[in-house]
């Protein structure tokens, strides 16, 4: 052997420990690894780019809509094209934004992190969802595209079946097949909250956006199925010339009503239950506080699923549907009001000697109950026949819905993608953009909408494109708030997207908050969870009196 | 006795709960089902209810024949099809194989005995619209919709099941399915069942009106 | 064993099931054959649904399983019965207010003599 001397030793530099992929790394970046993706993280980004495209189409409409309005003659479009207009904003709103927006993009994302789960009960089923769900959308698309449809989202009989010249068996297959995306997303939310939970994850330690997730769930299976049969039925009238609801054979128009109210009634619940959900959620973690009156919270969204099933016919109050009826539903229609209120009080306590934080979350979920409460309270003036049969097919519905599918849900649902949104994407938006936008968004909103209130109750219908002259000034202040809104939306579409570049890159547990799907990384691995959590504590173990001591004492 | 050369889905933390949820699943869809068919049998409940004298009138001419030969049809395949299940519990490969054949084949029966009802009832101007038969009131053409969209919607639902015992069938010929593992057989024969049970009631409302 | 996976149902059920079946449809068959009033409606709807809790129970296995199952079993028939229950609140109601029913669709004031529907452009 060479006698050379020793070789110089480097020290072995200890290696970090491997850091686990990430879900968005995990599996590939390739088109194909999305488009065949099985994660339900993966699944609910997907419906997220699809709900803005589709919400996208809807809010063009209502912009044209709103312009029109401004002045009282139908100046802008024809009544026909109005009629369509209308008709896009409806259907593809209700079917196409709002009933996926929380469960198909925020449900899908974070119910299996919730519960400490590696995916839902059945991914192949997710990734087949959202599948039908473009598909529906593809053929609305197409309906709104070779000329549109005139019938109202509501698609009543006969109209729809005998009269209407516009393209409606694309739309209600469109519907149809959406429908079923929907009815599959239920069906493996309900299976996988029964089945998949963590060991020591009792039904009483869910924390509430499941409750709410459950509830929203029984809906959609046991609802939709009904829409698709009546759907089935307008576009067999309307091909083979005959059906039930004609008056030639024998058969009622207004049996229609009760078909399609019996889904989309307990539908505006699937609209708004997720969306209380989520306040549930962020009320606790920006306050710091335990909800008060978990169970109380709990059962009112099974309470509001339940009842939502039994009052249907307060659309119908006009419809010549009998007395006796219309008696019935109108006092289950302030029956269905009790579990929402409970929601809004004990919301309310939770907030009261809590430690508020003011985050961009935390102003729409403080919007969320506000917004919410009008609109509800507006519901309960219309569930009084009296006063239903002067505002019916006013603008005062429209102004009760819009106060809770937008004032509510959508801004429910902007909370929570904002909360969130460090756990899908392992950034951190902007904070004073986004406070900025929800306060625009406030306020656009409600300028937009608190006119159509008063405008609704001096008289103005509703689906007209021309209005009498004394109304004009309700109708300004509406389009320009329209306009405000408008704004309010893009916003977080600009500052949301540039965070995926530049923003922060986000801890675990960016808010502090207690739920399993914040002892993970953000954004979490393939299979969420390195190991099965296993839960001891109930949920929004939050102290305000001890964080009042580390910050103060 | 397990069988480890088939994983439980990842998902999942064992074939028991993997089952469990399958089954759930199952049931979830088949309450979809029962209301969405049930729309339907509530508007019959509601024309019936009102016009009794037409529905009498029209329920005549349904062809009582075929529709109670396809009744026992259905009712043996529901047979064949809980053996198969019987098969599949126990592991035995050929009887499995067999009894989901033969409850394909009586399914097959079935579709091929409505056809030839269906062609009778179109012969016999039992089609609702312009050629309707003027032997039955106008609002017996509820009747004859309710029966064409009814049992249309049925033979549909049997010609998937058909479809998806044959897949289920050819996956049991691949010796796929083991006494520890045949969960597709199990919910696959819920959803056949659940299709004559729907059958059942069919048959009582449709073919045994006013047949004095 | 978890109660949730069906035990081995012996054939012999399976048989005695299907010639209970079988039974039932003949005597639904042969009641209908004759005029017993009321009670013809009475039969044909308890015959199907004895039938069908036959199947339930044992071809679907219903009666083997753990409590979880059957609450989703029943709650398809239960969520049926709301719709059909109120929807027929209506039905049955209508012309009990005195004044209230006037041209009924279902009291020969429908048709009004119309003109044809026009000729629709699309479907």
């Amino acid at each position: 052997m060479n006698a050379t001397l020793p070789q110089t030793i480097t020290p072995e530099i200890p290696r970090p420990p491997q850091r686990l992929l990430t879900y968005l790394e995990e599996g590939g970046h390739t088109l194909g690894s999305w488009l065949l993706t099985t994660d339900h993280k993966r699944i609910g980004v997907l419906y997220l780019y699809s709900i803005l495209f589709f919400f996208t189409i809807a809010a063009i409409a209502a912009a044209m809509m709103r312009m029109e309005l401004i002045t009282p003659p139908g100046d802008m479009v024809t009544s026909e094209t109005y009629n369509k207009l209308f008709t896009i904003h409806g259907t593809t709103m209700v079917w196409f934004f709002l009933i996926p927006s929380i469960p198909s993009v925020l449900g899908n994302f974070v119910v299996p992190l919730m519960i400490g789960a590696r995916d839902l009960a059945f991914p192949r089923l997710n990734l087949l969802s959202w599948y039908l769900f473009n598909l529906g959308g593809l053929l609305a698309v197409y309906s709104i595209a070779v000329g549109g449809v005139d019938t109202g989202w509501t698609f009543y009989e006969p109209y729809s079946s005998a009269f209407s010249n516009t393209h409606v068996v694309t739309m209600v297959a469109g519907v149809f097949v959406a429908g079923f995306s929907s009815i599959l997303t239920g069906l493996n939310f309900i299976v996988s909250i029964h089945k998949l939970r963590a060991p020591g994850m009792t039904w009483f330690k869910l924390p509430l956006f499941l409750w709410s997730t459950y509830a929203t769930s029984v809906i959609l299976v046991m609802a939709t199925p009904v829409l698709a049969m009546t759907l089935v039925l307008v576009a067999a009238e309307r091909i083979w010339g005959v059906g039930i609801f004609d008056p030639k054979l024998g058969g009622d128009p207004v049996l229609f009503q009760h078909l399609f109210w019996f889904y989309s009634h307990p539908a505006v619940y699937i609209m708004i239950l997720p969306g209380m959900g989520v306040v549930s959620e962020l009320i606790t973690c920006f306050s710091r506080k335990p909800i008060f009156g978990y169970h109380f919270v709990a059962f009112s969204s099974v309470a509001i699923a339940l009842i939502g099933f039994f009052v249907w016919g307060h659309h119908m109050f006009v419809s010549s549907q009998s007395v006796y009826a219309g008696l019935v539903f109108s006092i289950l229609s302030y029956l269905v009001a009790v579990p929402s209120a409970i929601k809004v009080f004990n919301w309310t306590l939770t907030l009261y000697r809590g430690r508020i934080h003011l985050d961009t979350p935390m102003l729409y979920a403080l919007g969320f109950i506000g917004l919410f409460t009008i609109g509800g309270l507006t519901g309960l003036f219309l569930a009084a026949l009296g006063f239903d049969v002067h505002v019916t097919d006013t603008y005062f519905v429209v102004a009760h819905f819009h106060y809770i599918m937008v004032g509510g849900m959508v801004t429910g649902f902007l909370g929570g993608l904002h909360y969130w949104w460090p756990k899908i994407t392992g950034r951190l938006y902007p904070e004073n953009l986004g406070r900025l936008a929800a306060l625009i968004i406030f306020i656009g909103f409600n300028v937009t909408f608190f006119p159509q209130y008063v405008v609704g109750y001096l008289g103005m219908p509703r689906r007209y494109h021309a209005y009498a002259p004394e109304f004009q000034v309700y109708n300004v202040m509406s389009s320009a708030g329209a306009s405000v809104l408008g704004v309010g939306y893009v916003l977080p579409l600009i500052y949301l997207i540039w965070s995926l570049k530049h923003g922060k890159k986000a801890p675990a547990n960016p808010w502090k908050a207690t739920g399993l799907e914040w002892q993970t990384p953000s954004p979490p691995p393939k299979h969420n969870f390195a190991q099965t959590p296993i839960v001891t504590q109930p949920p929004y173990q939050y102290s305000p009196e001890i964080e009042e001591e580390l910050v103060h004492g | 006795m397990a069988n480890p050369s088939v994983a439980v889905a990842e998902q999942f933390d064992d074939m028991p709960q993997q089952l469990e949820a399958s089954t759930l699943g199952m049931w979830t869809f088949l309450a979809t089902e029962i209301l969405f068919f049930g729309a339907l049998f509530l508007s019959y409940i509601i024309y019936r209810h009102t016009y009794v004298h037409a529905f009498a009138e029209a329920a005549r001419h349904t062809k009582i024949l075929h529709g109670s030969i396809n009744t026992g049809l259905l009712m043996t395949s529901s047979l064949t099809m809980s053996l198969a299940i019987h098969a599949a519990q126990k592991g035995r490969q050929r009887p499995l194989l067999g009894f989901l054949l033969l409850t394909i084949f009586l399914g097959c029966c079935f579709l091929g005995v409505k056809g030839l009802e269906y062609k009778s009832d179109i012969d016999d101007h039992l089609v609702p619209g312009q050629h309707f038969t003027r032997n039955i009131p106008v609002q017996g053409q509820l009747f004859w919709y309710l029966y064409w969209m009814m049992t249309g919607v049925h033979s549909l639902h049997l010609a998937v099941g058909i479809g998806v015992l044959a897949f289920i069938a050819w996956r049991a010929g691949r010796q796929k399915y083991s006494a520890y593992y045949h969960n597709p057989v199990l919910i696959s024969g819920l959803y056949w069942h659940f299709v004559d049970v729907i059958w059942v009631w069919l048959y009582s409302l449709f073919y045994l009106v006013n047949r004095y | 064993m978890n109660l949730l996976n069906p035990p081995v149902v012996p054939p012999k059920t399976y048989f005695w099931v299907w010639f209970a079946l079988l039974l039932l449809l003949l005597l639904n068959w042969g009641l209908a054959q004759f005029n017993l009033g009321p009670f013809n409606l009475v039969a044909t709807l308890a015959i199907p649904f004895v039938q069908m809790l036959l199947m339930l129970l044992y071809l679907m296995h219903v009666r083997y399983n753990a409590p979880l199952t059957r609450v989703f079993v029943a709650a398809g028939f239960i969520w049926l019965a709301i719709m059909a229950d109120l929807t027929l609140s209506d039905y049955l109601t209508r012309g009990s207010v005195p004044g209230t029913l006037r041209k009924s669709w279902e009291h020969g004031a429908w048709p009004p003599t119309t003109t044809q529907a026009p000729a629709r452009a699309n479907s």
